[in-house]
């Protein structure tokens, strides 16, 4: 098994060792701000070209295959288009918020983006109450994008952020019964303690039934916070212009863009972690060569093969159900996942109570 | 009331829908993809024969030119695209004079591919064909004679 805590703890060593203490801890910050930025940028990208290809496939189509071998450059020439772009300020607009509101989305998302576990010892941060703090830290995106929609002085960006924030905030509870769910079968709230126990089996085994149930709710609900489609309702083209980012332009809306793709990869990866086990790899019992062949995989390719796997999923589910209904919305949630997730909560309960988990 | 109205009855039932929902592109997924990768396919290229690209006079057996100067097709065309020019020439066996094609003018930038004249063209002289790669740099290359 790979330990990254090796590499880590050697960095942190010979920091220690070539400067005074404090030193060595605003270094380290510094490094791994810089590594976190640049691996949210690089997935961001990899995302939006995945999102491209994936989508063409789905609607019979080849996707980009122009700039670039296989279109691979793509991304770069739109990334280079949102940057040459004016930045325009908009008249009788709240001209604070109107600029504070993006830079508040991406950073709910980046806090979110380092609380996922890569691999062992891999993690940016990690602590005992460490699923409070990602729904916390996804839960404030909210509010950029209700500022943005407030602060545009436009009334479509203000019944875009308006039903955002209802939905956001309603489907926050369903996502909250389901880690709870899976904090109920762990006893722990630490994200890499949590994945430390998947070693022996993925919980979305052990916990069999109320876990799938909570892995479904998870999608849907998942789905929802990234306000795609089929949930897309907050910036639904065809009523609504654009939505929130109805007034923003070049990289302001650029960082709402990259902020929606990547929380998609958030869900996945939170996803990954809570259900199929994060960087563990898959074994079975009783095959154990099998399971040494599965061990010389490192956890990151792990990680990221569950996590796109989920990516996938979710943009099916995104090509294929048409939006919902505005009324719709939280009818499902309200009348649907969260009694479910309260039940299903409960019978996890019973479940962990009676030592029915494998 | 139905088993479908009901509380698990319609989570069963919407299930079920999407599914089949997700069944079928998934389907589509996998097939092959239909995107045409134009200038490299040219070769292989299919372009349906009803489609309808640019007007062109085909000839009779004899390789003569059908048309006999009605003027029928510039009337019906909508937007003035075609202009028949004639000419008088004396019938060497009657000595009558006779009425026939001297130009046939056909504008490609002003024609919408409407083919009212083709309809209303009493000989068949005039069709479309599928040759679509019509760009030129200058506006009055698009102005063509049809007849030869
Ligand atoms: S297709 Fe229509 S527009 Fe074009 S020449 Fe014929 S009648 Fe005129
Ligand atoms: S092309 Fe047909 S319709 Fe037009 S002038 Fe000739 S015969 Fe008449």
């Amino acid at each position: 098994m790979y330990n990254f805590e090796i590499i880590t703890s050697a960095i942190d060593h010979f920091l220690h060792s070539v400067m005074p203490a404090q030193l060595a801890v605003i270094t380290e910050c510094v490094l791994i701000a810089v590594c976190t930025l640049v691996a949210y940028v690089a997935f961001a990208i990899v995302m939006i070209f995945m999102e491209r290809k994936v989508c063409a496939a789905f609607q019979c189509r080849l996707g980009p295959t122009r700039v670039g071998f296989w279109g691979l450059l793509q991304v770069f020439a739109d990334v280079f288009k949102m940057l040459i772009k004016e930045i325009i300020s908009i008249n009788n607009s709240d001209s604070l918020l109107y600029r504070l509101a993006p830079y508040l989305v991406v950073l709910s998302s980046i806090l979110t983006f380092s609380c996922l576990p890569f691999d062992k010892g891999l993690q940016v941060l990690d602590f005992n109450v460490g699923v409070f703090f990602l729904m916390a830290a996804s839960s404030f995106g909210v509010l950029g994008i209700l500022l943005a929609g407030w602060s545009s002085n436009n009334k479509f960006s203000m019944i875009g952020a308006m039903r955002s924030g209802a939905q956001m905030i309603s489907y926050e509870l369903s996502i909250g019964l389901c880690m709870l769910t899976m904090v109920v079968l762990s006893g722990t709230m630490q994200i890499s303690e949590i994945v430390e126990q998947q070693v022996d089996g993925w919980f979305i085994f052990k916990g069999h039934l109320p876990a799938v149930v909570a892995f479904i709710i998870y999608l849907i609900a998942g789905n929802a916070e990234t306000n795609r489609a089929p949930f897309d309702l907050p910036e639904a083209e065809s009523e609504l212009t654009a939505g929130y980012h109805t007034e923003y332009s070049g990289m302001h809306f650029g960082f709402f863009y990259v902020a929606e793709f990547m929380n998609l990869f958030i869900v996945a990866g939170i996803a990954s972690t809570l259900f199929l086990g994060g960087w563990t790899p898959l074994y079975i019992k009783g095959f154990d060569s099998f399971n040494a062949i599965m061990d010389y995989i490192p956890g990151i390719v792990w990680f990221l093969g569950k996590t796109f796997f989920l990516i996938w999923v979710l943009m099916w589910f995104r090509w294929t159900f048409p939006r919902l209904r505005v009324d719709h919305v939280p009818t499902l949630e309200w009348k649907y996942m969260v009694p479910i997730g309260l039940v299903n909560l409960l019978i996890m309960t019973i479940c962990v109570v009676m030592n029915w988990i494998f | 009331m139905k088993f479908s109205e009901t509380y698990i009855g319609g989570i069963l039932f919407a299930s079920a829908s999407l599914l089949t929902g997700l069944r079928t592109t998934l389907k589509e997924f996998f097939t092959p993809k239909v995107t045409e990768q134009y200038p490299e396919n040219r070769a292989t290229l299919k372009i349906s024969e009803r489609h309808r690209a640019m007007l062109y006079m085909p000839l009779d057996e004899n390789g003569n030119n059908k048309c006999i100067a009605c003027g029928l097709c510039q009337s019906a065309c909508p937007n003035s695209t075609i202009i028949v020019k004639t000419k008088n020439i004396v019938d060497e066996e009657s000595g009558k004079s006779k009425k026939v094609l001297d130009e046939y003018i056909y504008d490609l930038g002003s024609c919408m591919f409407c083919q009212l004249c083709v309809n209303a063209c009493p000989k068949d002289a005039i069709a479309f064909n599928n040759q679509f790669e019509n760009a030129v740099f200058d506006r009055k290359k698009l102005v063509i004679r049809l007849n030869k």
